[in-house]
């Protein structure tokens, strides 16, 4: 149990898939202008990989190691449909939101990085840990990011007003920046820069 | 290493779970999926005329009921362009793009910059009333954009010339780019402005670049950086639904009160 508990806290900051690894960045900035949107996205892939996950190392011994990727592929691209068709089901305005980036979840290097990396070698149970913790370290980024540009680009948190806007009558004048993909860029970069100053040992050399 | 057999067989197998598993899932939330598409749909209608602020919380009984309140829908004969007689249970029932797909309901439009295949000979139009006065038309309107077909909405004042409102429920264009046409700032640029010339010739068009305002540039509407051919396809697919075949030959019985059925 010690170590499903590793698998879920490593990723998390010490082996961030976003942070560290730089891996699925391009729904990082895509999905992240709301916090509403980041949790749902985050939900989403967290499905996902718990899913292929399971399923990848449940049946590991039997998959045919020349057609392996494209059976793990197989696998997350079903699962990801069945999440599409779920969200346009019961969240239909949020799924409308993230239009494409719910079947883009298919190309999401994290997920398909850990198929092939940990469910390919582990039980089902340690590799459901390894989803969960690379799937809240995903979340935390998007979490993290979708939190601060929806409060400085639109002064709101989950649609809820914080700071006044402007041309509301209120005093707080909305940066731009965040509402675009490039305000992501920023946040993720700051991120990665207060997680390499706290942890050192991940600066690599140059 | 494994048979070949084994290999193929083991494929077969994945992909027929996999099938189950995707099919089954898009069956049975299939009927909660077009409900929730119907209320988007509703919600635009709304939208179009400005009775529903984008990004407003709203409950799906509340769009019931300010659509019921404030929206009659109509089913319209293009040919002529008068109202056809049916019920409100025929028009709930009515599904313009099944209509658009079935031979005997619709006709091969002739090739037309915006792309559109088919034609129905009937379609549904929305009005907005207020105290039993006409005050907005609401037109259905599709066509090409760079990848997909757009499907929206025209809204018209009661003059039939000045543009009250334009939405789109449903593209495939690329986020960010194309998608724009969903952004609420672009959609503000067309109110106001005018869809028809002096002889009644569909003129609104989306613009390269920047338009004037509406007083200077009333016939243009700002282009979409990056989306150059979306925003061409929208001012095709506008133009191309209020010519005289569309919806222009029931737009100018409108005008000149030679509607059946008493309204307008």
């Amino acid at each position: 149990m010690a170590k499903n508990k590793e698998i879920i806290l490593d990723p998390l900051f010490n082996n961030n898939p976003i942070a560290v690894q730089v891996l699925g960045i391009c729904s990082a900035l895509a999905v992240t202008t709301k916090l509403e949107t980041s949790i749902v996205m985050s939900l989403a892939v967290i499905a996902v990989m718990m899913g292929s996950n399971i399923a990848v190392a449940a049946i590991r011994k039997f998959i045919p190691p020349s057609i392996r990727i494209i059976v793990q592929l197989t696998i997350i691209a079903s699962l990801v449909i069945v999440t599409d068709q779920i969200l346009k089901a019961f969240v239909y305005d949020i799924s409308k939101q993230l239009s494409v980036f719910v079947g883009l979840i298919i190309t999401n290097c994290i997920v398909m990085g850990r198929a092939e990396a940990f469910a390919m070698q582990n039980g089902a149970k340690a590799s459901a840990a390894d989803a969960l913790g690379n799937g809240f370290g995903y979340s935390i980024v998007l979490l993290v990011v979708g939190f601060f540009r929806e409060l400085f680009g639109s002064g709101k948190l989950l649609g809820m007003s914080v700071f006044p806007l402007v041309n509301e009558g209120g005093w707080y004048q909305p940066n731009g920046l965040m509402v675009l993909a490039p305000g992501a860029f920023f946040l993720i970069g700051i991120f990665i820069w207060i997680l390499r100053w706290r942890r050192p040992e991940l600066v690599t050399a140059d | 290493m494994r048979s070949t057999k084994y290999i193929i067989g083991f494929a077969a197998i994945v992909c027929l779970v996999c099938g189950i598993v995707v099919a089954g899932s898009a069956e049975s939330l299939k009927e909660r999926q077009e409900i929730n598409k119907q209320l988007d749909q509703k919600k635009k209608v709304l939208g179009v005329v400005s009775l529903y602020e984008s990004g407003e919380a709203i409950t799906a009984e509340e769009i019931d009921k300010r659509f019921a309140d404030n929206i009659q829908a109509k089913l319209v004969d293009l040919s002529s362009g008068q109202y056809v007689d049916v019920t409100a249970e025929e028009i709930a029932a009515f599904d313009q793009r099944k209509a658009r797909q079935d031979p005997a309901r619709s006709a091969v439009a002739e090739s037309n910059p915006a792309q559109v295949a088919r034609v129905p000979k009937q379609a549904l139009v929305y009005l907005k009333l207020k105290g039993g006065e006409v005050e907005k038309l609401v037109l259905p309107i599709e066509g090409k954009g760079l990848w997909s077909t757009l499907y929206g909405y025209i809204a018209l004042e009661a003059d039939t010339n000045t543009i009250a409102g334009m939405t789109f429920y449903e593209h495939g264009e690329t986020p960010g780019l194309g998608g724009e046409v969903d952004n609420p700032n672009w959609q503000a640029l067309w109110p106001g402005r005018k869809a028809f010339d002096s002889e009644w010739v569909p003129k609104i068009n989306v613009k390269k670049g920047a338009a004037g305002t509406v007083a200077e540039d009333p016939y243009n509407v700002d282009g979409l950086s990056g989306a150059t051919i979306t925003g061409r396809g929208v001012g095709y697919l506008v133009q191309f639904w209020l010519e005289p075949d569309r919806f222009g030959a029931y737009l100018a019985n409108f005008r000149n009160k030679s509607l059946n059925g008493g309204q307008g």
